[in-house]
């Protein structure tokens, strides 16, 4: 059965890096739903959070083929009940006099922040789980979407236990 | 003292215990040609990049040592491509340097740039450019050695030629540290016991052999094995030679053209010991009906190969030879006689064999009196297609190593320059390559590198006049619709061989086939290219049909003892 799994994975953190990861799932015809990536507490390793539209077959080929690329330290798979995840999402919507404190309101409920604003738009700044910021996404839609920017997944582990 | 790059390089390569390299220089690799001038590197020019990779490769297969060759950049490098998948996809390690633009010059389109690094990822086990001098000598230790260790592979390393120029103090590179490289060669001990006890209680167990057998090593532990626990052995393409061709346990090669009895064999075990081999779908069929009953053992260096398309019960990961002394020292186990007998009655009633027809020159025969007159014991490169197949079938191998060709990635061109690699390795037996005359084609330039070294590589061109494999699935899959398979416009192979240089000889009919293998066996200092015009219209038989179990075989010849 195929569904979403959340993959960490700690990488040298070295030019071609992204370009590795990346060309392994597309020539071995994996899907990638979201890729984020950002330096770790030491500056030679970089983290990954992979979140991965697989079967249960599929998500272990691709953990094992993670796992021989030389420039990657460790993998680990997130359970959804065991990690935090958090995803952030800066939304620039239309406004109207009319418009305005509904908006405001709708950002306050989803503790969002209002990051820029001008005569005619907002830039909504939010972090939550994916669920939460479709939530807002489709709150927002109806006074005019602009522009959507998101970061994709990223995820720890509960607990004291870590990856490396 | 300070040195150049380019001398760093040389040096590191002879640390590495290079002893010849395979290659062509151009503007972007000029300062490491000089500097392997001055150092005396034992060093080969080929007449296409395609051809060094696969020289170093046949290099690589025939001795066990890593294979080094070496482009300039752009289409220097681009031609190493297909060389590098053909190694890397049967786990040859080969270590490729390739000049690079100035550095400064690398994403500005400059003359001759590719991105290397970008083109050769998916067809390597690892690769590099190498934007520092200071990293250079390490960066040569860490590829070897990726190329050599777990499962082996091909290793691309790309230099710009600012850094083959550029001078820095020579610091001997540590030990080699990959945080995210650490092979593990010793299988978990509890899986092996586990797999240990499954062997010693199993009534119909088959060994089925890959070339990770060879690879590792392994060939002395595998015989060991299959003899003290009177287990039957069955090869993949890859494992021809690990297990002796002649021995009673042998059933020859399994799969798509493997015997009725080799496939028979495993699907009716009730344990498969996967050795080294990947369960490649040319060897698997539809991969839920192969060995159905079978409860699988896959030992591999290699977890990425486990359960890859067939689920496996006991996944042991380690290097295969580690695992079979293992085995061997706790193996008990009765002879399996009915499971034997069972074995014997299918190679009695379903034998390998050709249907001889009078005045035809049939390919069989011809490679039947190759490894007759051979007895087995040349190192046989072989190209891709069908004669690759009867190699397979009617060459008998009793060695590892001496069987070299293209498994994974299938590829035309392979067969000859692996065969000067080899012959270049300087062993003992006689190198062959068996080859057609359409695979021929694909790298006939480097009868030039086999004639100008006098090397005394036999070529033995199967001649049907066609894409012998494509022709056989037209005709039984395609309605016989011959499209783009006839090879009318071949060249005279023989006189091509005498322009060359080399001794070119026809044959047409049977009774000339020992006199050509003779004379070319005995030419001890040129390339014999002996062209054997055979039936065009025979196919390789007996065949898997696509998509069915691989014992549902057609083309099988029945014979009731």
């Amino acid at each position: 059965m195929i569904g979403r799994h959340t993959v960490g994975v700690l990488v040298a953190n070295r030019f071609g890096v992204l370009a590795r990861v990346s060309g392994l799932f597309s020539a071995r015809g994996f899907n990638i739903a979201s890729l984020a990536v950002g330096e770790t507490e030491d500056p030679s390793v970089s983290r990954m959070t992979i979140v991965v539209e697989a079967d249960g077959p599929t998500l272990e080929q691709v953990k094992k083929q993670l796992n021989r690329l030389i420039d990657v330290i460790k993998v680990q798979e997130l359970t959804s009940d065991g990690m935090v995840d958090r995803e952030l999402i800066m939304i620039k919507v239309s406004i109207s006099p009319e418009t305005r404190t509904e908006i405001l309101q709708i950002a306050e409920i989803f503790r969002a922040k209002v990051v820029d604003i001008n005569q005619k738009s907002f830039i909504i700044e939010a972090t939550g789980d994916e669920n939460k910021i479709v939530a807002l996404v489709e709150l927002l839609r109806p006074f005019g979407i602009k522009e959507v920017v998101r970061t994709g997944r990223i995820a720890v582990s509960r607990g004291p236990k870590t990856i490396a | 003292m300070k040195k150049t790059g380019a001398d760093i390089l040389v040096q590191c390569l002879l640390n590495e215990g290079v002893e010849i390299v395979f290659g062509c220089p151009g503007g972007a690799n000029l300062p490491i040609y000089d500097a392997m001038y001055r150092a005396g590197v034992r060093h080969i020019l080929v007449r296409h990049e395609q051809g060094g990779a696969h020289m170093a490769d046949g290099y690589a297969r025939a001795t066990g040592k890593v294979g080094c060759c070496m482009a300039t950049s752009g289409p220097g490098a681009t031609n190493l491509v297909t060389g590098l998948g053909t190694a890397n996809m049967d786990s040859v390690p080969v270590v490729a340097i390739t000049g690079q633009v100035k550095s400064w010059l690398i994403g500005n389109d400059a003359f001759q740039e590719a991105d290397v690094v970008g083109i050769t990822r998916p067809v390597t086990k690892h690769n590099y450019l190498v934007k520092n001098v200071d990293e250079l000598a390490q960066t040569i230790k860490d590829a070897f050695h990726i190329a050599r260790t777990g499962r082996p592979g091909a290793v691309l390393v790309d230099i710009p030629s600012d850094v083959q120029l550029a001078e820095t103090e020579f610091i001997q590179p540590r030990e080699v540290s990959l945080p995210g490289y650490k092979p593990r060669v010793e299988g978990h001990p509890g899986q092996i016991q586990r797999a240990i006890d499954a062997l010693n209680a199993a009534e119909r167990p088959v060994l089925y052999v890959g070339g990770g057998a060879i690879s590792s090593g392994a060939c002395p532990e595998l015989l060991e094995l299959a003899e003290k626990g009177r287990i039957p052995v069955t090869c993949t393409t890859m494992g021809l030679g690990a297990f002796p061709g002649g021995h009673e346990l042998s059933l020859g090669m399994l799969g798509m053209h493997g015997s009725q009895y080799a496939n028979n064999a495993v699907q009716d075990s009730d344990l498969l010991i996967a050795v080294g081999a990947r369960f490649d779908d040319r060897v698997t069929g539809q991969p839920e009906t192969f060995a159905p009953q079978a409860k699988k053992i896959h030992i591999d260096i290699d977890p990425a190969a486990i359960s890859k398309t067939v689920p496996v019960d006991i996944p042991i990961v380690g290097d295969v030879r580690d695992v079979l002394v293992q085995f061997n020292r706790q193996i008990n186990r009765e002879e399996p006689t009915e499971w034997l007998n069972q074995i014997e009655k299918w190679r009695r009633q379903h034998p390998l064999k050709w249907k001889s027809e009078d005045g035809k020159l049939l390919p069989q025969y011809v490679i039947h009196r190759i490894s007759e007159m051979t007895q087995g014991n040349a190192i046989v490169a072989s190209d891709v297609g069908q004669h690759q197949m009867w190699v397979g079938q009617y060459y008998r191998f009793n060695r590892p190593r001496h069987f070299l060709q293209s498994g994974g990635l299938g590829t035309m061109g392979f067969g000859l320059p692996a065969a000067i690699g080899a012959a270049f390795a300087g062993l003992p037996d006689p190198v062959v390559c068996i080859s057609g005359d359409g695979s021929i084609q694909m790298c006939i330039q480097e009868f030039a590198t086999a004639v100008y070294h006098r090397l005394p590589v036999k070529l033995f061109i199967i001649n049907n006049g066609h894409l012998g494999m494509v022709r056989q699935w037209q005709e039984l899959f395609y309605g016989n619709r011959i499209m783009a398979s006839d090879m009318t416009g071949n060249p005279d192979f023989a006189r091509v061989a005498e322009a060359y240089g080399a001794v070119g000889l026809h044959v047409e009919h049977a009774e000339e086939v020992d006199a050509a293998i003779d004379k070319a066996l005995s030419t001890k200092d040129n390339l014999v290219v002996v062209d054997f015009i055979v039936e065009p219209y025979e196919n390789v038989w007996p065949m898997v049909k696509p998509g069915t179990a691989i014992n549902d075989m057609m083309g099988t010849i029945s014979e009731m003892a």
